[in-house]
């Protein structure tokens, strides 16, 4: 499929829409349908759309880090956001805080983690397959 | 002295190695050089703890709620073992640094080394249960890298692994009996549990407690017949099995027996496993170590030896026994560790590790041969050295108690003084082996451990009462469970013992200078290796290996169709049988009808289904497929499930991109290639398949639906996790735990994936 030019002209500004899509799917999920999981998804179909009209080695460049890396720094970052809790509050592991009066909190950082190891997950099994 | 500055500093021994493990790496990477400056931290570590007034407790909150804490102590016994490993971690540090100079992984090798000797240091310190299983499993894990360090030769891969999964599968069973014996004796202190055992004494599982944790310790220790893993780790570098495998790690069973014993110190089976087993060990290891020709592997099984020896001491009742088991462990250390030092200097300046060849090398490396002769000495008992006092105990405590063990321990000392002889004297005495290359001394750096260990070793023997009421009396004391009132330096043996031992020292000699004739004897015995735990731990591991692969071989055959079909079958046969066996078939006593648009949504989903089976075109029938996942989605949106329709959608077109994508590669537009009986066999199995889900939900539908947690949830969303979409907040919030524990599963499975695709690629570039 990479010889459609309509994919290959259009596979950036897909690959851009979802990522950031799947950014803001993440962000809603608090309170709206959505978060890590569903958002890591979309996130790892803008890259594998991007792959199909650009090929593997193309959608790797585009990572910058290998796939199995961003699962391992999303399970760091998932894992870090209960040690707040541990550290400075005196509570159990993975108790949420949240910076007093406003929304954000350890619950983001976490579903940041879900949402990379998703997306890692996923594209770890995928790219081989769109390898030449 | 003790001010709360003071005790604080405890949380300080293990806490600096463990900060100063990802520091090592990154220096030493940086400045190769700067290795030998990374002995300092030991040996300051090892002044603070010699500092630490004994009875220094701290503890910090960690489960409260199981009454599991960050606690650790320090007594007698615990000093004694802190000291050791700061010590000779001090030294061996300063060798490795010069022993590994110019290796390229030196700094990963020092930044193991430096965890090893944080989890070592923690373990020895805890006072938690739970605390000294988690530092425990720590040290085998350094002990896995550091046997396993030259990755490259599979001989030093399979040692690793065996190392592992001996001492964490001795851990597992330790593990559970720790457990058992917190919830029996009421507490995970330590300290709390050896100050009043008696609920724990008769406690009906108290046998189970011996026999699990008796595991843990002998795996670790390497006692018969889990001994086999030490001789194995040998293919470690010269200063791992000078500090992990003889001077320290393996003494980490040891020393649990030793700090549980005045808990257990009256049980009849404590007594007997501890002296059966520890027994069994003395006898197999000098046997095998008589047999041996390569110094660190006979190094090696003197050092099995020297377990078994301390375990059977530690089984035995009374102060004597107590303080012998003191005093042998550190002579021991005090002894085995320079001479593996000694054999990692002999490997590198002579090029082999071969007792038969190396001889004549006193005047090439003159201090190299001091150091190893006062080694020697005191592993031999000679006058004047510490190793005297530890056998003037021993054979008093041995020969004191009814049963073979009198001649047990006579054999193996005569035994041990042939294996002193072999490794300390004869490659230095002889006619000079031919060499390649000029063998000289090696730098200080090398030569400085062994030799300090060794002086130490004769200093304290000539001057007992520097150690004997500071160190020897209250770790002896820690193990007897009150002072034991013997001090080191009186001597204990009658007369007749006396005599007794000093014929075994000369049945020893004699043997000695009739090695060389003896050993190819007893190497012809073949039946020696084909029947060991070795053998048998090497037969078990294929077998496992062949269970796995007939067992894939039967399920996945190469047909992604025939598993398919085959994990359908089982999966929802399994549970069609279940429910029809256990009578689970029920309907709910009210069904809602369902709406109109609801009815068409699942006309379209059964038609798509069907069209799915029917269809001869593979992209007809992944269009078909499609419309049931898409159905379905729109089907939970109609009713009020949302998240569940949006991963359905989303889950969807992955499958749907990701199949096209497959299938551009390969001839869709070729027909279905199953015949006709197949696809009807392929029909009848979702049909069946379907029929099995649609029973076992209204099965659950039948059943009175408890709400409270459900309810619960809903309205603790805002005011508790600041969130209105109730699913995530479950995800992230009420039930993180698990969430935490489903992306951990994602990440193993993606790693084993990752690894798997690297390989295919690796075969394919081969091709």
């Amino acid at each position: 499929m990479k010889d459609s030019l309509i994919l290959r002209a259009s596979a950036g500004y897909v690959l851009v829409a979802a990522v950031v899509f799947s950014l803001f799917v993440l962000l809603r999920g608090h309170n709206e349908p959505g978060g890590g999981f569903i958002g890591g998804l979309i996130g790892a179909l803008g890259f594998v759309s991007y792959g199909l009209a650009r090929g593997a080695a193309a959608t790797r460049r585009a990572l910058r880090l290998a796939p199995i890396a961003w699962a391992g720094i999303g399970l760091a970052l998932a894992a870090a956001s209960g040690l707040p809790a541990l550290l400075w509050h005196g509570e159990a592991f993975l108790t949420h805080q949240w910076l007093s009066g406003t929304p954000l909190g350890t619950t983001l950082v976490f579903d940041l983690g879900v949402y990379l190891v998703v997306l890692g997950f996923g594209l770890t099994f995928v790219l081989p397959f769109l390898e030449e | 002295m003790a001010g709360p500055c003071m005790s604080h500093s405890l949380w300080l021994v293990p806490l600096l190695p463990l900060l100063a493990v990802p520091a090592t790496a990154l220096l030493l990477r940086a400045r190769p050089a700067a290795a030998p400056w990374v002995a300092l931290l030991p040996a300051m570590l090892c002044v603070l703890v010699a500092r630490l007034p004994l009875g220094t407790t701290v503890e910090l909150d960690w489960l409260p709620s199981l009454g599991i804490a960050l606690a650790l102590r320090i007594d007698g016994l615990s000093r004694l073992m802190a000291l050791l490993i700061t010590g000779i971690g001090a030294g061996v540090f300063l060798y490795a640094s010069a022993y590994l100079k110019g290796h390229p992984l030196l700094h990963r090798f020092m930044a193991v080394l430096m965890l090893f000797m944080a989890a070592m240091l923690g373990a020895v310190l805890a006072d938690d249960l739970i605390l000294l299983v988690v530092f425990w499993e720590l040290t085998g894990l350094a002990s896995f890298m550091l046997i396993g360090f030259d990755a490259h030769r599979a001989e030093a891969r399979k040692s690793a692994q065996q190392g592992l999964l001996i001492t964490v599968g001795g851990g597992l069973a330790m593990l559970a009996g720790l457990l058992v014996m917190g919830t029996a004796g009421g507490s995970f202190r330590i300290s709390a549990l050896l100050a009043a055992p008696e609920a724990l004494l008769a406690h009906p599982a108290l046998s189970w407690i011996i026999v699990l944790v008796a595991i843990g310790c002998f795996a670790k220790s390497a006692q018969w017949p889990l001994h086999s893993w030490l001789p194995n780790a040998m293919t470690a570098p010269a200063p791992v099995s000078a500090y992990l495998h003889s001077a320290t790690m393996v003494k980490l069973g040891v020393y649990l027996l030793a700090r549980l014993h005045p808990a257990f110190q009256e049980v009849a089976l404590w007594q007997g496993l501890l002296t059966g087993f520890g027994g069994a060990t003395m006898v197999t290891g000098a046997l095998l170590a008589l047999r041996e020709r390569d110094l660190k592997r006979k190094l090696a099984w003197s050092t099995v030896v020297a377990l078994g020896t301390l375990v059977t001491l530690i089984g035995l009742e009374g102060p004597l026994a107590a303080t012998a088991a003191v005093v042998f462990l550190l002579v021991h250390a005090l002894y085995k560790a320079p001479l593996f030092l000694v054999s990692g200097i002999l490997d590198k300046k002579a090029g082999t590790r071969d007792a038969m060849v190396l001889r004549g090398l006193l005047r090439a490396m003159p201090l190299t041969a001091l150091a190893a002769a006062l080694a020697g000495l005191s592993m031999a008992g000679a006058p004047g050295f510490i190793g005297y006092m530890a056998k003037d105990l021993l054979f008093t405590v041995q020969l004191g108690v009814p049963g073979l063990l009198p001649v047990v321990a006579l054999v193996v000392n005569a035994a041990m003084v042939v294996v002193a002889g072999v490794v300390a004297a004869r490659p230095f005495l002889g006619r000079r082996m031919p060499s390649p290359a000029p063998v000289k001394d090696p730098p200080l750096a090398m030569l400085a451990a062994p030799m300090l260990l060794a002086l130490l070793g004769l200093g304290f023997g000539l001057a007992p009462w520097l150690i004997s009421g500071w160190l020897i009396e209250p770790a002896a004391a820690a193990i007897f469970g009150r002072p034991t009132g013997i001090s080191l330096g009186e001597k204990q043996a009658s007369q007749t013992i006396y005599y007794l031992s000093q014929a075994a020292i000369g049945a020893g000699v004699v043997t000695y200078l009739a090695w060389h004739r003896l050993q190819p004897r007893l190497a012809q015995q073949a039946w020696l290796d084909a029947y060991g735990p070795d053998a048998a731990y090497g037969r078990l591991l294929r077998g496992v290996a062949g269970l796995a692969v007939a067992l894939t071989r039967l399920v996945q055959g190469g047909s992604l169709r025939r598993y398919l079909a085959l994990s359908t079958v089982l999966t929802f046969g399994g549970a069609g049988a279940l429910l029809l066996l256990q009578g689970g078939l029920a309907l709910p006593a009210e069904v809602a009808g369902p709406a109109v648009p609801q009815l068409l949504l699942v006309l379209l989903i059964v038609a798509g289904a069907v069209g799915a089976c029917l269809a001869r075109l593979l992209l007809a029938q992944l269009m078909a497929a499609g419309l049931v996942g898409f159905g379905v989605g729109i089907l939970f949106l109609t009713l009020g499930a949302a998240d569940l329709a949006f991963t359905q959608f989303t889950v969807e077109v992955i499958t749907l991109v990701l199949l096209v994508a497959i299938l551009a590669r390969l001839p869709f537009r070729s027909l279905d290639a199953r015949l006709p009986r197949e696809r009807r066999r392929d029909a009848a199995i979702a049909l069946a398949a379907g029929m099995v889900g649609m029973l076992t939900l209204l099965a659950v539908q039948s059943v009175p639906f408890n709400n409270a947690i459900a309810a619960w949830m809903a309205e603790a969303s805002v005011p508790q996790a600041k969130g209105r979409n109730v699913v995530n907040v479950i995800l992230v919030d009420f039930r993180a735990l698990d969430t935490m524990g489903e992306i951990a599963v994602l990440m193993i499975a993606a790693m084993a994936g990752a690894v798997l695709f690297r390989r295919l690629r690796s075969l394919e570039g081969r091709r």
